[in-house]
């Protein structure tokens, strides 16, 4: 009989914030079950409840049908749970070869006697080359580890977990960084590994190998599972269930806007080594949204006008003339903002107040000679307080005690205070409230019926017919669709994101 | 809203009793201790002891203050004794050896140390050393090139050169009355030490520029995104640095009177630590001018009042290092600000 690997009601609370709201699993041996959900539906805190990282969870775990707790990573390694973590690096030890890092935990827990040389340790790092048929010779587990391409260094953090024989094997985001000859590499281990009975979670974004590899596919959002299938999947039903699908009436309020003029055009840039080059025309009056999975490259095209990104190939024009930002600089000089993606690393000083926060781009504007115009910036910052209905006690509150939502206000408004003639806003809405998402859109079209150009980058359906007139579907770094909204579909766009077919 | 109850009442008092010894307690320290000293010690109270006091302080004051700057800009900057020992060799070297005038020899002062503070801008920001290990590196390199023209010797009037001459120079009456000259019985070094305190509040507080070197420091990449050449700040403060670092040198070489090889080289761990001591001044959480000055003189007054008390000379380090302490205490474990000086790089 194989084995398996049940969770009951799963559930796990950060403060007030219930991220897992009672997930039910079962994963067999013998099966590669496939986990897919969008950011923050909770897969890593799923896959920490597992590897014994949060004993505090509610619910209960069973394996084989027995009852298990998990208190700390190594009960978890105990019972049989192995789980390959998708930062690499953090997975090896440079400085050590690569036999001393296959055979780590062993080496840990002194169960191969007390180890002096790497010669000592050979026979047993050779025999388990062997048993995993990983093909690699002596010459090769003496590399040190930082030797070794990234490709090699997933396949040895894999190899280390496959030692322990693993009941579950937990591989997260596994492929992020191998090209596709190495994928298939890992695709076959895979196989092997699950015809000799292992329980595989196979945590992905990559749909394409989903479809060659699972044999069951369950969808996580927002803390429950939200469907299950077996093979052969039906991708529009999970990728509904990944992005919601519940909120499509309430968008049809907006008025389609369509420009006419452009404002910025792209040509022949390509985002990515592999990706083929495109051109793209943003036009003023309009909001184009740009939709994508994590890695699509939608980070990638607002770094690129921006300027805060190494140069890729290809060129634009902005309102006519030749347009080459090589300094966020350059770019804001001529009106073209960005918000970007993660405020708190990216928008936002500690200790900061509202005033000083919103003005800092804008400082010389505001300026009299070498001096700070301190009364400017305040009224400044009211003003933008009042435009956006944030709710603080004034310009001098700092923005770290603000909420999410609030915060995000502060950050959009100090560019759209900027009169921007294009504005990019990147995952605009991430940890952000629905009334300050409400705030921000209309501001986003309301900027955008003023004449100027807003570029919107999204990983979410929702959020995107909320936000936008046009659609441009991206996948792995070039533009799948292209369409004004009125033209296309929910079920269009997110059959264009799903790359399989 | 309802009333408070008791415990919250007592919460809310230890939080604003918190918040008070956070920002006021550096102060009150201060103030104590001069107090202390001052009804303890007749000597102590004595305007002459009081401005020797100030004067003593007013170096490692000027040094501080230029690492003050690295520190807003999320570094440090320890060459800065080493700078200031060039100094004093550099005009040594210019006044007794080559015998030219004053001013000149002051310029070369100021010039050389903005030059060691380019150079360890351009280890740093362009060349990404960290900032500890860039100034360390130059902190020993400027310490031995310093005793390469005079070929290690400290340099005085009236001393043999290599050729068998006698230098023809010294120390003219001018240099030397740097540290001398007295305005209505203020000391120049202090007057000199007020002024630069007031230029870099004055640059840090209130001028674009000092705005965008805390943004710099605070968060260089947001400060990146808000359109902010931050290389140039950067750099900017290791000059800032070592121009500070060489007046240090200056007046130290006036004090002294001759090209003696080994001055500076205590000053580094003072100045950093009146830096550090001033970012706890007032709760600031942050490096400042007015902190850096304050907390010089907190360690000026400790230490004269030891001396003056009778205690031992390695009194003075102990104490040194424990208003340090104090001060991180304020501002780490105490402050709920999130305190940053070496921090992001």
């Amino acid at each position: 009989m194989q084995g398996s690997v049940e969770m009951n009601q799963i559930t796990m609370a950060f403060g007030a914030n219930l991220v897992l709201r009672g997930v039910d699993l079962t994963v067999k041996g013998g099966e590669v079950t496939a986990l897919l959900g969008a950011n923050g539906a909770g897969k890593s805190t799923l896959i920490k409840v597992l590897s014994g990282l949060y004993p505090n969870h509610g619910g209960q775990i069973m394996i084989d049908g027995k009852p298990v707790q998990l208190e700390t990573p190594s009960d978890a390694k105990k019972l049989g749970l192995q789980t390959v973590h998708q930062r690499i690096g953090e997975g090896v030890v440079p400085g050590l070869s690569v036999a001393e890092n296959l055979l780590f935990e062993k080496i840990a827990r002194n169960a191969l006697g007390r180890v002096g040389s790497i010669r000592q340790i050979m026979p047993k790092a050779l025999e388990v080359a062997e048993s995993l048929k990983l093909g690699w010779s002596e010459k090769f587990l003496r590399k040190d580890v930082y030797e070794l391409g990234i490709a090699d260094q997933q396949m040895l953090i894999l190899a280390r977990a496959l030692i322990e024989k693993p009941k579950l094997l937990i591989l997260d985001e596994p492929t992020s960084a191998l090209s596709a000859a190495e994928v298939d590499n890992l695709m076959g281990v895979i196989r092997g590994m699950r015809n000799e009975g292992v329980g595989i979670l196979y945590v992905s974004h990559r749909l394409g190998e989903i479809d060659t590899i699972a044999d069951k596919l369950v969808v996580l959002r927002d803390g429950v599972i939200r469907g299950e299938q077996d093979k052969p999947f039906e991708w529009n039903t999970a990728l509904g269930q990944m992005l919601g699908e519940d909120t499509l009436q309430e968008i049809q309020s907006n008025i389609e806007m369509r420009g006419d003029e452009s404002i910025l055009q792209i040509n022949d840039l390509s985002l990515f080594q592999r990706s083929s080059p495109f051109s793209l025309s943003l036009r003023k009056g309009e909001v184009t949204g740009v939709i994508g999975l994590l890695g699509s490259g939608k980070t990638e095209i607002a770094e690129s006008i921006f300027g805060a990104a190494k140069k890729r190939s290809g060129n634009m024009t902005f309102e006519g003339q030749a347009f080459r930002p090589r300094h966020p600089r350059d770019a804001i000089r001529m009106g073209v903002f960005m918000i970007p993606e993660d405020r708190a690393s990216s928008s936002m000083f500690p200790n900061w107040s509202i005033a000083k926060t919103t003005s800092l781009p804008f400082l010389s504007q505001l300026s009299k000679g070498p001096n700070v115009g301190v009364g400017a910036e305040k009224l400044r910052a009211s003003e933008i307080i009042q435009e956006l209905q944030i709710v603080a006690e004034g310009p001098d509150q700092e923005v770290d005690s603000l909420s999410g939502g609030n915060q995000q206000k502060v950050v959009v408004g100090r560019w759209l205070k900027g009169k921007p003639k294009l504005l990019i806003l990147d995952e605009p809405f991430r940890g952000v409230d629905i009334g300050a998402r409400r705030t921000i859109s209309l501001q986003a079209r309301e900027l955008s019926k003023s004449g100027a150009g807003v570029l919107v980058l999204t990983s979410e359906v929702d959020e995107l017919l909320e936000i936008a007139d046009r659609v441009i579907v991206l996948v792995d770094g070039e533009p799948k669709l292209d369409k004004y909204l009125s033209e296309t579909s929910r079920e269009e766009i997110v059959h264009e994101m799903s790359e399989v077919i | 809203m309802s009333n408070p109850t008791a415990e919250e009442k007592r919460a809310i008092f230890r939080a604003k009793a918190q918040e008070g010894i956070v920002k006021y307690g550096f102060i009150a320290v201060t103030i104590g201790l001069f107090g202390w000293f001052a009804l303890t010690e007749e000597t102590f109270r004595q305007p002459s002891t009081l401005f020797s006091m100030l004067k003593f302080t007013s170096v490692v004051a000027i040094v501080g203050l230029g690492v003050t700057f690295t520190m807003v800009v999320g570094g440090l900057d320890l060459s800065v004794g080493s700078i200031a020992g060039l100094g004093v060799t550099v005009s040594a070297m210019m006044m007794v050896i080559y015998n030219l005038t004053g001013i000149f020899s002051g310029i070369m002062v100021l010039v050389a140390g903005a030059v060691v503070g380019a150079l360890n801008a351009v280890l740093i920001v362009w060349m990404k050393i960290p900032d500890l290990l860039a100034t360390l590196g130059m902190m020993f390199v400027v310490m031995g090139l310093k005793l390469l023209p005079v070929e290690g010797q400290s340099v005085s009037s009236k001393m043999i050169l290599r050729d068998g001459s006698v230098a023809p120079g010294k120390f003219t009456d001018g240099f030397l009355q740097i540290d001398r000259l007295k305005v209505w019985e203020v000391p120049l070094p202090v007057i000199i030490w007020l002024v630069l305190t007031i230029l870099a509040w004055y640059l840090l507080t209130r001028t674009k520029y000092g705005r965008i070197m805390y943004a710099v420091g605070a968060n260089p990449e947001a400060a990146k995104l808000s359109g902010i050449k931050i290389e140039w700040y950067r750099a900017s403060a290791y000059v800032i640095s070592g121009l500070f670092a060489a007046t240090g040198g200056m007046i130290l070489s006036s004090r002294i009177g001759q090209g003696d090889i080994s001055a500076g080289n205590s000053l580094l761990l003072d100045a950093v630590a009146v830096a550090l001591v001033g970012t706890s001044v007032l709760g600031a959480g942050k490096p400042n001018a007015w902190g850096t000055a304050l907390g010089a003189l907190l360690i000026g007054i400790v230490i004269t009042g030891l001396t003056i008390k009778g205690f031992p000379y390695y009194a003075q380090d102990i104490s040194k290092g424990i208003v340090l302490l104090l001060a991180l205490v304020f501002s780490f474990t105490l402050s709920r600000k999130k305190a940053r000086f070496v921090a992001a790089t």
